[in-house]
């Protein structure tokens, strides 16, 4: 027996990274495309507007993808979470 | 129904009248893990609802509201982290109800103490270290499973607050690498919605993890009773009342820790929140699968100061974080001190009534807390006021008489 599971360790470590920083990061290509500027209220932004669409057609698209990339992720790692937590009895 | 035939189980034995007090001991028990659940739940509540509250992302009752359901749905998502406790850390077969009374005394003080003085260290650690404590006194060293307890609760304990900061310090690099296009006004109102997502996860992750430990004590105290055989799954009554339990005490909510968390240790912008609860919920959930019984709020605070390292310019305060640090390490052993004397007190009294002793003096010690905590009461309305160096807001008028 080993004091330290070092397979559950680097699991944690990369899992974690792509889970816990890598959606996160991809959150935030989402919100750059949803200001990408373009379409009828491009103007309508000034310096200091906390106005998150830019109406861009393209930059709309790709965010909806972002968001709905993080929400299947979300959606899939619980569902193994439950999986792991929940052994099926041993035949 | 399984909750019926324990209840017909337990009435069955009614009859005879050493079990009598068995039964009583073990309802006692079964009540004291249940306070613990909740004190649980209220010291905790910051881990997961700090950073948006102190961002503004969530009104703050809305906030630990919230927690409290997502807390309840965690706590029946994954059972790895009960196992862990129930039959991973102590011998089954050399524990009696009275240890499990004591250990619980120990756990609850130790918590309510850090609360009082808005430190949030680990729940988790006072109560392993209480009924770690209250078994050494009761039967030696050999009953403890030393192998368990370092691989399952002391690495991941000194593990999890380094990976999570270095999770949280890397989100919080590429936030605000990628989005340096945006104005600070769209962004901090962007991460500010993507926050309010990333904290329902930490909150369930809390569920899958914190309201195991409780669910794994009652299961040992099941066991104890012979009510359980050895190495038996926490039963559904078990697992609802301990998620109502905690669920309850994330509604109540720690506002002094939250406070802390919020505002003492970094001064935290919406893109590092996120960050940060990314970092927590992600770590975590994943220990939670592997049964690793790991402290939520070392996590969330790795994470946190994490943040503080990922972004130029953001100041830790370190004083906070190093009154934390030594808050954490004297968690597990002086809970174990309280849990050891409480289980010696119940020893030399004798079982019923050394235990329902110890409950009387543990209620005590409560309500001389709760007492005391009146006097510079941190809630809803005071939670986000500047940093003045203490978890408890200087006043500009004199506080009311309690």
């Amino acid at each position: 027996m080993s004091w330290i599971n070092l397979t559950a360790l680097w699991k944690i470590v990369v899992f974690g990274l792509i889970a816990g920083a890598g959606l996160p990061a991809l959150f935030a290509f989402g919100l750059k495309a949803l200001s990408m500027p373009g379409g009828a209220r491009a103007q309508t932004a000034g310096g200091d507007s906390d106005q998150l669409i830019g109406g861009n057609p393209l930059g709309m698209v790709l965010a909806a993808i972002c968001f709905l990339i993080i929400l299947a992720a979300i959606g899939w790692g619980i569902y193994e979470v439950y999986q792991i937590g929940h052994p099926a009895p041993a035949k | 129904m399984n909750c019926l035939r324990s209840l017909s189980t337990v009435l069955s034995r009614l009859e005879d009248p050493d079990r009598v007090g068995n039964t009583a001991i073990l309802v006692l028990v079964v009540i004291t893990a249940l306070g613990f659940d909740f004190t649980n739940g209220f010291h905790d509540t910051g881990n997961a609802m700090a950073t948006s509250i102190a961002t503004k992302a969530l009104e703050p009752r809305v906030a630990v509201a919230l927690s409290g359901v997502l807390n309840l749905v965690g706590a029946f998502l994954s059972l790895a982290v009960a196992a862990t406790i129930a039959s991973g850390l102590v011998s089954t077969k050399l524990v009696t109800l009275t240890v499990v009374a004591a250990g619980l005394a120990g756990g609850i003080t130790w918590n309510l103490l850090t609360w009082l003085f808005g430190i949030p260290s680990s729940s988790s650690h006072a109560l392993i270290g209480g009924v770690i404590g209250a078994t050494l006194a009761a039967a030696g060293g050999h009953a403890v499973l030393w192998h368990g307890l370092v691989s399952k609760v002391v690495l991941p304990a000194v593990l999890s607050p380094i990976i999570a900061a270095l999770v949280a310090a890397t989100g919080t690099y590429l936030l605000y690498r990628i989005s340096r296009s945006l104005t600070d006004a769209a962004r901090s109102h962007g991460f500010r919605i993507g926050q309010i997502g990333s904290a329902c996860m930490v909150s369930l992750a809390h569920g899958t993890n914190d309201a195991q430990k409780t669910m794994g004590v009652i299961t040992l105290a099941l066991i104890a009773n012979g009510t359980l055989h050895a190495k038996a799954n926490a039963p559904f009554w078990v697992i609802l009342s301990c998620a109502l339990a905690i669920s309850l005490g994330t509604y109540i909510g720690g506002w002094r820790v939250i406070r802390t968390l919020g505002k003492g240790l970094v001064e935290i912008e919406s893109p590092q929140g996120m960050a940060a609860e990314s970092a927590s919920a992600a770590v975590i959930l994943l220990s939670s699968s592997f049964g690793y019984s790991l402290s939520t709020t070392h996590v969330a605070t790795g994470s946190i100061i994490g943040t503080g390292l990922g972004k130029k310019g953001a100041e830790v305060r370190w004083n906070v974080a190093g009154r934390m640090a030594t808050a954490w390490v004297f968690t597990l052993p002086s809970a174990a001190l309280v849990g050891a004397g409480a289980e010696a007190l119940a020893h030399a009294i004798g079982s019923t009534t050394g235990v329902v002793v110890d409950l009387i003096i543990l209620a005590a010690v409560a309500g001389v807390i709760y007492w005391r905590s009146r006097g510079s009461k941190v809630d809803h309305n005071n939670v986000n006021d500047e940093w003045t160096g203490s978890a408890a807001p200087s006043e500009p008028e004199p506080a009311a008489a309690a």
